[in-house]
């Protein structure tokens, strides 16, 4: 009687479909991603019922921490440029390449311009621990109000969007609105979390 | 690591066929970093896009004098004060109304929106003054509520030293 020969053969389990979905999951999330962009500030926004969603480009997006410190923020890397040329020969202050370069990668700062080269000028890692100012918005220095419309003049379809914290104080909010309103910005939008509208009243 | 699995041999001395080969490709690897992949840009990624609140703000007039005033069967006044709270009175300051303070929850300010004064009242005018001490979410709060509740006439409004000297004599 011949032996039985055991075949010797490692258990395989067939991969394949198993790849094919992961690969599948990794392309679906490597093209629909959008990484989060790096803030300056942590802002608790409020929250409101509304449902309007946020345009995802040509916004300009005022940030208000709770210290009432203001942040000034445009994307696109293009417009960042131009408009740091525009605010450069608008305040006499010159940029080189390295600092435009780093501001067209900068999605937000709260610095006023005359410290502008010396903060572009840190590395990522220090700009991060530095303590930023906030960007100058009362009536005599309104750097903020000289931003908005040389942006404005540089991307005519920008909209604006006042991102506020929740213990941000009126008077500042305040006199962003009005500022916004000197220039000619009477339609703007208010960045907020979502919360359940009410179902009775 | 590909791996050349040989067939076992039948044993049978037969005709010398070429060796059917079956090529095993070891995916663990693979599998492993498109796990990898996954796992990183499920957890980066922003699904949520914030939302946001539309407002306008009424253009401002070249001449004051060009506005019409409020008349006072038309006017509420909410006044945003400190400490979350809400003043409101009815009709105008120069009347010496009575101030009523509530504030930011269901029943507050909303079941006051909704009365028939306000909601049975085409042109009343529901005018938004917050104080210094008020907070932005104050602000967003009060507009939501006049989302929620459907009011289609409100304003923001600077606030008037009457109206601060009101609200400081009820204190």
């Amino acid at each position: 009687m011949p032996r039985v020969k055991i075949k010797r053969s490692k258990p395989t389990l067939d991969m394949t479909p198993m790849v094919d979905l992961a690969f599948l999951l990794v392309t679906f999330f490597m093209l629909t991603t959008k990484f989060a962009p790096d803030d300056a500030v942590i802002v608790d926004t409020p929250t409101s019922v509304s449902e309007i969603k946020i345009p995802e480009s040509n916004v300009i997006t005022i940030a208000i921490d709770k210290d009432n410190r203001v942040f000034y923020g445009v994307d696109g890397q293009q417009t960042r440029e131009k408009l740091l040329d525009k605010i450069g020969q608008k305040y006499g202050v010159s940029f080189n390449e390295d600092q435009k370069k780093a501001f067209s990668l900068t999605s937000n700062f709260g610095v006023p311009v005359r410290q502008l080269p010396g903060f572009l000028s840190m590395g990522i890692d220090d700009r991060k621990k530095v303590n930023q100012p906030g960007i100058p918005i009362d009536s005599l220095n309104n750097e903020l109000s000289e931003w908005v419309w040389q942006t404005r003049l540089t991307n005519p379809q920008v909209i604006v969007a006042i991102k506020g914290d929740v213990d941000a104080n009126f008077t500042t909010i305040n006199k962003i609105i009005k500022t916004l309103e000197d220039r000619k910005v009477s339609r703007f939008n208010l960045i907020t979390d979502m919360e359940a509208r009410p179902t009775s009243l | 690591m590909a791996e050349v699995q040989e067939k076992a041999d039948s044993g049978k001395g037969g005709k010398k066929r070429a060796k059917k080969m079956s090529v095993h490709l070891d995916m663990t690897p693979m599998v492993d970093l498109a796990f990898l992949l996954l796992t990183f840009f499920m957890l980066t990624t922003t699904f949520s896009k914030p939302q946001t609140m539309e407002i306008q703000m009424p253009v401002k007039p070249d001449n004051i004098e060009d506005l019409t005033p409020v008349k006072a069967e038309n006017a509420t006044t909410i006044i945003l004060g400190e400490d979350d709270k809400i003043h409101y009175y009815f009709g105008l300051v120069d009347d010496n109304p009575e101030l009523i303070t509530t504030d930011y929850s269901a029943n507050g300010i909303r079941k006051v929106l909704l009365t028939p004064r306000i909601r049975q009242n085409p042109k009343m005018v529901v005018m938004i003054k917050p104080m210094e001490g008020s907070r932005y979410k104050n602000m967003v709060d009060i507009l939501d509520e006049m989302k929620i509740t459907d009011t289609k006439r409100f304003a923001m409004v600077d606030i008037t030293q009457q109206d601060k000297d009101l609200v400081q004599s009820q204190k």
